[in-house]
């Protein structure tokens, strides 16, 4: 013969006994509220402003690689990164685009004459740096083309003598339309406009708004423009620490510390920061939720103490210590579950008013959200082994004596 | 008829400077259907009589048989398994849970040994018409006078169906009516078979059964 209790009655029991006194429930639940709530919100606040932040870097400059190329030791050494090389550099994982230019050197811009040919009476003389890019470069740098078209690599074959014209520079030409194919001459040497660029997404290549821009084959030929010395890439998102280490190698196998890489901040260094905020908070969090734990330790030994002739009766009534000592466990575990439930709620209300208070989008992993409730019963179950352990060694002869 | 209790040699003695020996050399008999009074006054071994008869406390000496079983020897789950199912208890302060209403505190009386869970509220509503509380059900126990209490107690015994009725001192809170309300029910019970030991110091209500035995620094003595 054995005593044994079905865990519907038991489960009956444990909220019978966390319903007999709400007022005392409700207090004892508040600290376990008051420490998974500080978590949950810490954990939310964090990511919301940590993404805050990383948005803000991403959209800039974490997708931007830029390697400087020096000048060849002597003029007629080999360059250091050859124009074909760029190809090795297309082929690395995470590259979205990528592209070579050389531009004129400052004070030696030639002289860039528009002359429309619908009004050749209206001739302008600029004094231009010219560009020699490969046929990326808009795609490279995030600009678009805002009339007519880029060159394109059949141009660069064919040595052809076509220019695009950034913004800038072609308002300073007079030219804002390109259907009528006006030309440029530079040092006399007559370029066909095929297109105009449009405004320059990544900030540091701002200053190709004001150049003309043509095949760096074509450019060579009439303006003795020499090697590549700027590569521009565009990256995916996340890729860019990575591209930066590997574009040397790819553009300059033999010497690749010869090149200087420009690239955005190591990602670990931003979260980093992050983590140093909501490190306090967390630790703050931890506490609230021990001391949490804390409070049901201590109310559930008052209640095993007031519940003593409860005890005894139920022992008289064929329940087993471990009936007994489950019992208690269960309604501590419960409490600590409600006090997760509701300061996982909490927590997340909590972290959208700070977001909307602070116009931020919030942003919740949903994993502290999930395990908060389980976090709750588990500093509950914790927190009731002491007085469930106390009310399972009872005598029952005494208990019956007890109070309650 | 078959014995329910058989107690041979039992003795029992608290550990303190000098020792006190509560019961010594106790023999005891009761068949299935007796009605017996156990009559003492305070001091004189009752309590631990009771304790040793409800598997409550063990012997230090001597052996207890319940139903053919010698229970000295078990563990403290088996003596918990008997107890549950074959003692049913009515104790002096009625042992009521005042949070729960009169069904649900019945209901306590087979939780723990195994009575069928979708019967039980019907079965604790026929214990309560038994004891002629059926009209009471829904009441909490604080709004029940003393003798209605202690039928709310008897039924919550009954309920299990147990061999043996072990009532302590079950009148010793209840005016001279309601005492007299309980004694014709246990006169009832036992002309319905069941087998009654009840303790008490009150020599009115040991009369009231078949069998009397009286217990004096913890011997007994069969009038």
């Amino acid at each position: 013969m054995r005593s044994h209790l079905d865990l519907r009655d038991l489960g009956g029991e444990v909220l019978a006994g966390i319903a007999v006194r709400p007022a005392r429930t409700v207090l004892t639940v508040l600290g376990t509220v008051l420490g998974i709530g500080a978590l949950v919100t810490t954990l939310g606040v964090a990511t919301t402003a940590g993404n805050q932040i990383a948005g803000r870097f991403d959209a800039v400059t974490a997708t931007e690689v830029t390697v400087d190329i020096p000048e060849p030791i002597t003029p007629g050494s080999p360059p250091v990164v050859a124009w074909g090389s760029l190809d090795d550099l297309i082929r690395l994982n995470g590259v979205e685009a990528a592209a070579a230019y050389v531009t004129t050197v400052a004070g030696q811009e030639p002289n860039v004459r528009a002359n429309a040919v619908r009004d050749p009476e209206r001739v302008l003389d600029r004094v231009l740096p010219v560009v020699g890019a490969t046929a990326d470069l808009p795609a490279a740098v995030r600009a678009s083309v805002a009339g007519g078209r880029f060159f394109d690599a059949g141009h660069i074959e064919r040595r052809d003598r076509v220019a695009v014209l950034g913004a800038q520079a072609a308002e300073q030409l007079g030219l804002t339309r390109v259907d009528n194919q006006p030309a440029v001459f530079i040092d006399d040497k007559p370029f066909t406009v095929v297109g105009i660029l449009g405004p320059v997404g990544q900030p540091d290549q701002q200053a190709l708004a004001g150049s003309v821009i043509v095949p760096w084959t074509a450019g060579a030929d009439a303006v003795k423009l020499g090697p590549a010395r700027t590569v521009v890439v565009a990256t995916a998102l996340g890729a860019a620490s990575l591209i930066a280490q590997q574009a040397p190698v790819a553009l300059s196998p033999n010497d690749p510390a010869a090149v200087r890489v420009n690239a955005p901040p190591d990602p670990a260094v931003r979260t980093g920061v992050a983590d140093d905020i909501s490190g306090l908070l967390l630790i703050l969090g931890l506490v609230s939720l021990v001391v949490g734990g804390l409070g049901i330790a201590n109310v559930t030994l008052v209640t095993v103490m007031e519940r003593t002739a409860e005890i005894g009766l139920r022992r008289a009534l064929g329940a087993r210590r471990r009936h007994i000592a489950a019992q208690f466990l269960l309604e501590s575990a419960v409490i600590g579950l409600l006090g997760g439930i509701i300061g996982a709620s909490g927590g997340v209300i909590a972290v959208v008013l700070v977001s909307v208070g602070r116009d931020w989008t919030p942003v919740l992993s949903l994993w502290p959200v999930l395990a908060a409730p389980a976090a709750g019963a588990f500093v509950g179950l914790v927190a009731g082994l002491y007085p469930a352990l106390r009310s399972a060694r009872m005598q029952p002869v005494e208990a019956l004596r007890g109070p309650g | 008829m078959s014995d329910i209790i058989a107690l041979t040699g039992v003795g029992r003695t608290f550990p303190s400077d000098p020792p006190v020996p509560a019961l010594a050399h106790v023999d005891l008999l009761v068949r299935a259907g007796d009605y017996l009074s156990v009559v003492g006054p305070s001091g004189s071994g009752k309590s631990t009589l009771l304790n040793i008869l409800g598997l409550l406390d063990l012997p230090d000496t001597g052996t207890y048989e319940l139903e053919g079983v010698e229970t000295t020897r078990l563990g403290d789950s088996g003596r918990t398994a008997i107890r549950g199912a074959r003692i049913g208890f009515v104790f002096q302060s009625f042992h009521l849970l005042p949070h729960r209403d009169v069904t649900e505190n019945v209901m306590l009386g087979d939780l723990y040994t195994g009575g069928a869970r979708s019967t039980r509220r019907d079965r604790a509503v026929a214990a309560l018409e038994r004891v002629g509380m059926g009209h009471r059900t829904g009441f909490r126990p604080t709004h029940l006078s003393g003798g209605e209490r202690q039928r709310v107690a008897i039924a919550r015994a009954l309920l299990g169906e147990p061999a043996l009725l072990l009532c302590d001192e079950p009148t010793g809170n209840l005016d001279s009516t309601n005492t007299a309300a309980i004694l014709e029910l246990f006169d009832d019970l036992r002309r319905g078979g069941t087998t009654l030991v009840v303790i008490t110091h009150d020599d009115a209500v040991s009369r009231r059964a078949e069998r009397q035995v009286r217990i004096a620094d913890g011997r007994l003595s069969e009038r």
